[in-house]
């Protein structure tokens, strides 16, 4: 995938580095090398190869790079067909969500076929399948926002902290980033679940807080290297307070990493509700629709009705995907190493 | 080298001394108050006073922090309020399982994740290349249990008209009418010991599906980093110098390729420790296998938070010591560490 | 310093060149985009022969050696032409056969000592690898060839040295190393790409020193790439000069320093500072920047550049040939010629 930049041309230095000027050099000479004057044919011909590819800024750039990426258009299609669903799916779907109507019909060891009232059957709650997947994409997006914006508000804190003020701050902060590094973020979001009991807030705030290290020491690290870049020097020099510089310089340019992170994240927390609903701490009611849930609740008919397990594990699955290309394309695309 | 590794164990103290406050303030922050936490619902009075004794949860604070700690270091996590049986007692029993299973994981992982992520390197963009980044991403974005239940039906249970492809144990860690003698724990190396060769044969057919469910992941992670540090190598100079010296191919790619590719993968498998036991947790039980993460995923479900916070702890040091062997070996074979 | 030394123009009848670059042309394909590096270049090398190619970044000079040695990646990269060693095409020869060419009769040094060692190997085997590849020796033999080849390299204490890492040695030592790995199975040719580029000056002059040492000793050719036309004087008797892709000046190093006829070779020589003209001259810099560019295929590639370019500059495939008041050993590719000063 990013293979293809150009080869290593070994002759990257300047002809002019090497001439040791012993004197200023005239200022007669630096005028003429600026007014050149060009035959006018030449003028012409060099017309037609302008190639201008200097100016482009970096987000511009990375459009751009975002643009001509394959998996970074199959990645968005997915997401926005992802979240369209989810913001229509009182529209799109053809029943009433965890409506349980046709529980009568459910029985512990087979599930009516497939019908064109119900094209993906029903689930074991009797409800519409397909309904319950076109609300599961609404759960997901919910979570995965919720969870991804709170992780990041408190890697943010943290990170924003220990970047912009640097001394014991910055220490204590990042231990406590450590330590939280070093408990699996399953377990991290297991304990938080647990202290929260079960009410819908807790999977969000448990995901999100599996987030906060991984935002703080991204948030910090990027920070860091932006304050030691030379145009911070400069800004410095010129007398620039410190919270301008902070806000109008560094936080910009450390916004890349964030974003890229930020969009993984949302992959990340739509495949840990599942998990989280595996060991049984995720939403109370089976009925709800919610991937994760329905995926572990069709484990006992996995024999029996395999497609149970099938739609919302593919589901899960291809928006995970949808996330991780377009987060990866993006991090490609902002990664002055690919860029070329 | 050896005040590296001194400064290193030293950085660990203040890591554990937060995880200690870390783990205290969790457990008084659960619901309800911290004997009845630790003790479930239907604990009877007498219990809960003997915790609160034990523990000294009827007295300040820092005094409680103090006699918490101090059990901590004796590896006191209490009793399993479910079981009755002290909580580091059942680790220690189920705990080499768990690294036999870890093991096979990491085995599985590295052996397949490495070659296959340096031939997709070397033919980037081809169509190894692309199958291996789409399964990669695939092993990412499908839930560890899901595989594991799918293995499980597929190689062991059998799907119909697929029957001939269940060759394998679907639960367990031995076939229950071998008997084997056990000196270690460690089925496979028991069975080696004690030359019951057809009982360490059993121990591995059971290791095959659970490892691969677990290995997924890190295998996934280890040819994707093995793809890009080598795609990384293959553009450095040193190899170009390596080429223009007429070097056999083999040995370009053993000595000036692998070893400087290598280094950053060793440190992304040392980091996966933590996430191959959390993800042990799912697949042992997917799998009745009796290790830490099916004890662990007991208690998840009954609230049990004795062996929450004792699986913690354990994580956490095995963590934490895994990650100083893999800094150690890094300075083993990176020079650039170990002279200055 | 007289015509006897200059055997490069002259000695083409007499003897079979070691190294004949004929057409070769090198195209990068990027995406949709190509570009040509290297566009047509012909020079040959005699044995013995140190001949220097001459011209900024992005002129090909590196370019047109990596594609003689097979070093470009074999994607996106067109190469066309031949290079004949020794009457042999390395062009069309296979993998393996090159493979065994390189580091035993072709060598190479690069430009950045550092990157160009491996990080995480000592010295010693990175020497000693050569050896074992191309020659039938013992590890214990390499090992003690290598210190050999060390200390007549200038490394000091090379018994120490064989056993450390790239990171522990001096930007110098590291280039001497790098040397000597080159030229430890006695190559007929070795190409230098800017071998001092990264260097301190004080160290440019020693390193530069020993090269010509070694070679003029052993009477190995040299291929010496480089930007710095000093370079160029104090060791090569054939230079090249070339810009955008295409040799646009070619001569005996007496000849193109005394008469320098190409608008480029002429404005790379008024740009360097001259002790020996009077103070308070100025110097003559080249106007604009590289990337002021046209294709051969339409006009002279240095006319955007060029004090003297007139309408006459804009027309395709300006051949590189004797002028009339040059010697034939010495041919240009310019329409507007600077005049053969006398002085």
């Amino acid at each position: 995938m990013t293979d293809d930049r150009n080869p290593n041309l070994p002759d990257d230095t300047d002809i002019t580095d090497d001439t040791d000027v012993p004197e200023a050099p005239d200022l007669a000479v630096a005028t003429s090398v600026g007014m050149l004057e060009r035959p006018p044919l030449l003028e012409e011909a060099m017309g037609g190869d302008e190639i201008d590819e200097e100016g482009t800024s970096l987000w511009k750039g990375a459009l751009q790079r975002l643009v001509r990426n394959p998996s970074a258009i199959i990645g968005a299609v997915i997401v926005a067909l992802f979240v369209l669903i989810a913001v229509f799916a009182p529209v799109l779907a053809p029943y009433e969500p965890a409506g349980s109507q046709w529980i009568d019909q459910i029985t512990p060891y087979s599930l009516p076929p497939f019908s064109p009232e119900h094209p993906l059957g029903l689930d074991p709650f009797g409800s519409d399948l397909l309904t319950q997947l076109i609300f599961g994409a609404r759960q997901s997006l919910i979570i995965g926002v919720v969870s991804t914006l709170l992780g990041l508000i408190g890697g943010a804190i943290l990170g924003g902290l220990a970047g912009a003020f640097g001394g014991w701050v910055d220490v204590t902060v990042m231990r406590l980033v450590d330590i939280l590094l070093s408990i699996p973020s399953l377990l991290l979001a297991v304990s938080v679940a647990a202290v929260m009991g079960r009410q819908p807030l807790a999977i969000m705030v448990a995901i999100a807080t599996a987030q906060v290290p991984i935002f703080a020491r991204l948030l910090r690290g990027s920070m860091m290297a932006e304050t030691r870049k030379d145009y911070v020097l400069a800004s410095w020099s010129l007398g620039l307070r410190r919270r301008t510089i902070t806000m109008s310089h560094v936080l910009p340019n450390s916004l890349g990493p964030v974003l890229v992170q930020a969009t993984l994240t949302l992959a990340t927390a739509i495949i840990e509700v599942a998990a989280l609903s595996y060991l049984g701490l995720g939403e109370a009611d089976p009925a709800v629709a919610e991937w994760g849930r329905m995926l572990v609740k069709a484990q006992d008919r996995l024999q029996s009705a395999p497609w149970l397990t099938f739609f919302p594990g593919l589901c899960i699955a291809v928006t995970a995907l949808g996330f991780t290309l377009l987060g990866e394309s993006l991090r490609e695309a902002l990664d002055p190493k690919s860029r070329r | 080298m050896l005040r590296f590794a001194v400064r290193r164990i030293l950085l660990m103290i203040p890591v554990l001394f937060g995880l200690s406050v870390l783990l205290f303030v969790w457990l008084r922050s659960l619901p309800g108050d911290p004997a009845r936490a630790l003790l479930g619902e239907k604990a009877t009075p007498e219990a809960i006073a003997r915790i609160n004794e034990q523990y000294g949860f009827n007295q300040p604070l820092l005094q409680q922090y103090v006699t918490y700690v101090g059990q901590l270091i004796r590896g006191d996590f209490g009793n399993s309020p479910r079981t009755g049986e002290p909580v580091l007692e059942t680790f220690m029993l189920r705990f080499p399982a768990t690294v036999e299973l870890a093991v096979a994981a990491l085995l599985f992982a590295v052996v397949i994740g490495i070659p296959l992520g340096y031939l997709a390197a070397k033919r980037a963009g081809g169509i190894l290349d692309t199958l291996t980044v789409s399964a990669s991403l695939g092993g990412v974005v499908i839930p560890v249990f899901v595989l594991a239940y799918l293995l499980k039906v597929v190689f062991a249970v059998g799907l119909p008209g697929l029957k001939f492809l269940a060759v394998l144990p679907s639960s367990g860690r031995q076939t229950v009418t071998i008997d084997a003698t056990h000196v270690t724990n460690f089925y496979v190396l028991d069975g080696l010991l004690t030359g019951e060769f057809d009982a360490a044969w059993d121990a591995i057919l059971h290791l095959i599906l659970p490892a691969i469910a677990l290995g997924s992941i890190p295998l996934a992670i280890i040819v994707r980093m093995t793809r890009a540090s080598v795609l990384d190598v293959l553009h450095e100079d040193y190899v170009r110098t390596a080429r223009a010296k007429g070097l056999d191919p083999g040995l370009i790619s053993r000595r000036h390729v692998l070893r400087n590719a290598l280094l950053p993968v060793t440190t992304t498998i040392g980091l996966q420790t933590g996430a191959l036991l959390s993800g042990a947790v799912l697949t042992e039980s997917v799998f009745a296998f009796n290790g830490i993460g099916s004890y662990l995923f007991e208690a998840i479900s009954n609230l049990d938070f004795a062996v929450l916070q004792g699986f913690i702890v354990f994580i956490a040091l095995v963590y934490a010591l895994v990650n100083l062997v893999v800094d150690l070996l890094y300075g083993l074979i990176d020079p650039r560490l170990r002279t200055r | 310093m007289t015509q006897t030394q200059a055997q490069g123009g002259t000695a083409v009848t007499e003897r079979e060149p070691l190294l004949e670059i004929d057409n070769l042309s090198v195209t990068f394909k990027h995406r949709r985009s190509q570009t040509r590096a290297v566009d047509g270049v012909s020079y040959s090398v005699d044995p013995g022969e140190i001949v220097g190619v001459v011209g900024e970044s992005g002129s090909g000079k590196s370019v047109t050696v990596l594609a003689l040695m097979g070093l470009l990646p074999a994607r996106g990269v067109e190469v066309t032409g031949q290079v004949r060693y020794k009457g042999q095409d390395l062009l069309s020869m296979g993998d393996r056969a090159m493979a065994k060419l390189r580091g035993s009769e072709i060598a190479m040094v690069f430009q950045d000592p550092i990157s160009s060692l491996n990080p995480v190997v000592p010295i010693g085997v990175q020497v000693a690898e050569v050896l074992l590849t191309h020659t039938k020796t013992t590890k214990k033999a390499a090992m003690a060839e290598s210190v050999d080849l060390l200390r007549r390299c200038g490394i000091p204490d090379p018994e120490r040295r064989l056993k450390e890492y790239p990171h522990q040695l001096s930007g110098g030592m590291r280039q001497r190393a790098l040397i000597a790995m080159a030229l430890a199975c006695k190559p007929k040719l070795l190409i230098c790409d800017e071998p001092t580029t990264a260097l301190d000056v004080t160290i440019q002059a020693q390193v530069l020193e020993l090269l010509k040492e070694l070679v003029t000793d052993s009477g190995t050719a040299m291929i010496m790439i480089t930007h710095d036309l000093g370079v160029v004087a104090g060791l090569c008797d054939h230079v090249n000069v070339m810009y955008s892709g295409r040799i646009v000046e070619s001569a005996p190093r007496q000849e193109l320093f005394a008469h320098p006829r190409h608008r480029y070779t002429h404005g790379l020589l008024a740009s360097i500072p001259r002790l020996d003209l009077p103070r308070g001259e100025p110097l003559q810099p080249i106007p604009g920047t590289p990337r002021d560019t046209i294709t051969w295929s339409k006009a002279c590639a240095f006319a955007p550049r060029c004090r003297h370019a007139t309408d006459e500059c804009v027309r395709p495939d300006i051949p590189l040939e004797p002028l009339p008041d040059s010697p034939p050993d010495h041919p240009v590719r310019c329409v507007h010629p600077a005049e053969v000063t006398h002085g």
